[in-house]
């Protein structure tokens, strides 16, 4: 048993929703982590960019490269919007502003009267021909030894990593320029940069355009991924599941989001996974049915996330000496 | 009652006597919801029925056929939510309540339930836009009270410790379940139930903040990182309840919803006015105590300024401690008490506290008074605006009251200009 929960673990580590949660981490990771801005509404930007590809291609019959730059686009006046009200102000509020807005988000495209573009509560599916028709993997066999992952499968790991790697090397080149070392000073001082005569806002708008944008490409993965998307799918939580991952790889270490994103998956896996079998082979309580699983794993998610604040706010590939953050 | 509701409650029992032939024909063992589609006495087809579990999982879509009538088979016994896609009824065919688009039903093991959705022309004229206003401001007084109460303790908890607590809405939670487990497991009556949970949850309050907050500010902790650790906190609260409790609504046992009474053109249940009239009578409590008493007074010097506070000889610990135990307290009163006028569920605290963070940044961060004024507005923007949208979108009225406030007014209504950076 012990070998199959780790089979499953590892399955889920290296899955496609491991790496849609990367591509949000990496979007985290520039707002928290280099700039300093609160973003907890990364859910809504991953909603934009899901959206956006389902929109275009389900109800309106466009082709899949319109439906990503639309979900960019989407992100980028999402950023726009949020950012015009509240970047001037403490980065508490922008923390409420982005969470609210996120909601707000998933509400509409809930409602009856979105219905006839969104689908309402029944969500949008049938979107991902043209993604997989692209696949060069042939049929009938499956992937990665003991992954076992089909065509698929496959295909949208190998896209979904390559992303994430692009986009981390983005990071990587964007740290070491001029852009990079003015973000990091706003996050040290404001103050300090604004009277060497930059741009504070504009680069803060900036930072939240692009982090965005990037959280928008992780939501196209992953509705691509599962073929369908649902307004629930994008309740606040998976903002905090994106944190926890950050904070677990490390706060502003350009590695981090991909360190954590697979170890976090890692750890839900193996425990959903192990509960699961536990379950099955009757060793667990009564009671222990599908909804304690999901109880238990969201519960770690919480305990994870506030000892690492606590003992380890650094993660595991952090430096403490980047992480001077307060609100000011 | 009036002739309207006398027409209202026969055209229900129709539909109820309707559902109840439609369930004996489908008795079997396994759980579903189903029911049949009329409209002027005969059956609509090809209308899309949604039903999903209370986390808003989609279980399955039935469709009516020829009889009008539908079924969903479902998973296991437990609470569903059903919706009618109105966008798929026929021509000339609506739901004669808009606001009855989404039911909520519970299911008991190995047996159906009929979900009654009223079709006809929808019944709205001049005179009962009014009588909507008058209801839905009522509604929005009783639910900006509840929202007051429990926003004030994070709004001194932010004014005293600079962190916004994003576990505020799981206090209330929390509150509201002590209150249902002494009510519904123990069997104690709801108002000694509801003292216990009050207690306990200010316990916990004020528990939370000596063996965890307080460390943390003597280690120096920033405050970015203690609001992720309240985060943290939240998901453990919340999701422990979960585990426990389970996803479903559920009611007290006492003071069920009592047959509404029409007081001029508004429809009043006692209990209504009770938790209303209690609420105010706490508020200007603690109003009084905020202005009266040596703590009280304490507490706003405080929120006001910290280090002139600790200069002129105020104890901030201690004052921290009681806003803690104070807000903890007052958030499990508003937890009993929507339960009281709703249910309770493991999501209630979360939801509200959009809707707190709306009252409190309206009414100004960081201010007693603020945060009850802002809650008010708060709670009635979001009732009224039912009146003339979709109620699906209530609270989407209210998060974007919050927006705005921010263009044009970042301290709030009374804040002062200083509080912000």
């Amino acid at each position: 048993m012990a070998g199959d929960i780790l089979f499953d673990a590892l399955r889920t580590a290296l899955g496609p929703t491991a790496a849609s949660y990367a591509l949000l981490a990496i979007g985290l990771n520039i707002h928290f982590g280099f700039t300093g801005l609160l973003n907890f509404g990364q859910a809504g930007f991953m909603l934009v960019g899901a959206y956006g590809v389902a929109i275009t291609v389900s109800t309106f019959g466009g082709p899949l490269w319109l439906g990503v730059i639309v979900g960019l686009l989407g992100a980028v006046v999402l950023a726009l919007i949020l950012g015009v009200p509240t970047l001037r102000l403490r980065a508490d509020y922008l923390a409420i502003t982005t969470i609210a807005a996120a909601e707000i988000l998933r509400l509409l495209v809930r409602s009856t009267a979105a219905e006839p573009i969104t689908g309402g509560v029944f969500g949008l599916r049938q979107f991902g021909g043209d993604f997989f028709a692209l696949n060069p993997l042939p049929d009938g066999r499956t992937y990665f030894g003991a992954l076992a992952a089909s065509p698929n499968r496959a295909w949208v790991m190998i896209v979904g990593w390559s992303l994430v790697g692009l986009m981390t090397l983005l990071v990587w080149a964007l740290m070491r320029s001029p852009w990079g070392r003015v973000i990091r000073s706003i996050r040290e001082d404001e103050d300090a940069a604004r009277s060497l005569g930059k741009n504070v806002f504009s680069f803060k708008m900036q930072s939240l355009v692009l982090g965005g944008a990037i959280g928008a490409l992780g939501g196209a993965l992953f509705a691509l991924s599962l073929q369908t998307v649902q307004p629930d799918t994008f309740l606040p939580q998976v903002t905090f599941y994106a944190f926890a991952i950050l904070i677990l790889g490390g706060t502003a270490s350009t590695a981090g989001p991909i360190v954590g994103a697979t170890i976090f998956w890692f750890l839900i896996g193996s425990l959903q996974s192990g509960l699961r079998r536990f379950s099955d082979a009757g060793m667990l309580p009564d009671f222990f049915g599908a909804q304690a699983v999901g109880a238990v794993t969201l519960t770690f998610v919480g305990v994870l996330i506030m000892a690492l604040m606590i003992f380890r706010p650094q993660g595991i590939l952090g430096d403490k000496k980047e992480l001077q953050l307060d609100v000011s | 009652m009036t002739r309207v509701s006398r027409l209202g409650l026969l055209v229900l029992l129709l539909f109820a006597a309707l559902g109840s032939l439609g369930t004996a024909a489908l008795a079997q063992d396994t759980e579903q919801i189903g029911g049949r589609l009329v409209a002027d006495g005969d059956g609509v087809p090809g209308v899309d029925i949604a039903v999903a579990t209370i986390d808003g999982e989609l279980v399955g879509v039935g469709t009516s056929d020829d009889n009008g009538e539908w079924s969903v088979e479902l998973p296991e016994a437990g609470t569903y939510l059903v919706t009618i896609d109105v966008a798929t009824l026929p021509a000339g065919v609506e739901l004669r309540d808009p606001e009855r688009q989404e039911l909520e039903l519970r299911v008991s093991e190995g047996s159906s339930a009929t979900a009654l959705f009223a079709l006809g022309e929808r019944e709205e004229v001049g005179s009962i836009l009014l009588q909507r206003l008058a209801q839905s401001t009522f509604n929005g007084v009783k639910f900006g009270l509840i929202i007051a109460m429990t926003a004030i303790g994070l709004s001194l908890i932010f004014g005293t410790t600079g962190l916004i607590n994003f576990a505020h809405g799981d206090l209330v939670t929390l509150g509201a379940f002590l209150a249902y487990t002494f009510n519904v497991i123990v069997g104690l009556h709801l108002i000694p139930s509801a003292l216990i949970a009050i207690v306990l949850t200010a316990a916990f309050s004020g528990g939370i903040d000596a063996g965890l907050w307080r460390p943390l500010r003597r280690r120096g902790t920033g405050l970015i990182a203690m609001l992720v650790i309240s985060i943290g906190l939240a998901f453990v609260i919340r999701h422990v309840i979960l585990f426990f409790f389970g996803g479903s609504r559920r009611p007290y046992n006492d003071y069920p919803l009592q047959l509404a009474t029409q007081v001029g053109p508004v429809r009043v249940q006692p209990v209504e006015l009770w938790v209303m009239g209690l609420s105010v009578l706490i508020l200007v409590g603690v109003a009084l105590m905020l202005t009266r008493t040596r703590l009280g007074k304490g507490m706003r010097a405080v929120a006001d300024n910290r280090d002139l506070a600790e200069s002129s000889g105020i104890d901030v610990q201690r004052v921290i401690l009681s806003v803690w135990i104070m807000g903890g307290g007052l958030t499990a009163v508003g937890g009993i008490f929507l339960g009281m006028i709703e249910s309770v569920d493991y999501l209630m605290g979360f939801r509200l506290l959009l809707l707190m963070f709306a009252g409190v940044i309206l009414g100004g961060l960081g201010t007693a008074y603020g945060a009850m004024l802002g809650s008010l507005i708060v709670g009635l923007v979001s009732e009224v605006s039912t009146v003339f949208f979709s109620s699906q979108l209530k609270y989407v009225w209210a998060l974007g009251v919050l927006i705005i406030i921010l263009l044009v007014r970042p301290q709030g209504l009374l804040g002062q200009k200083e509080r912000i950076g």
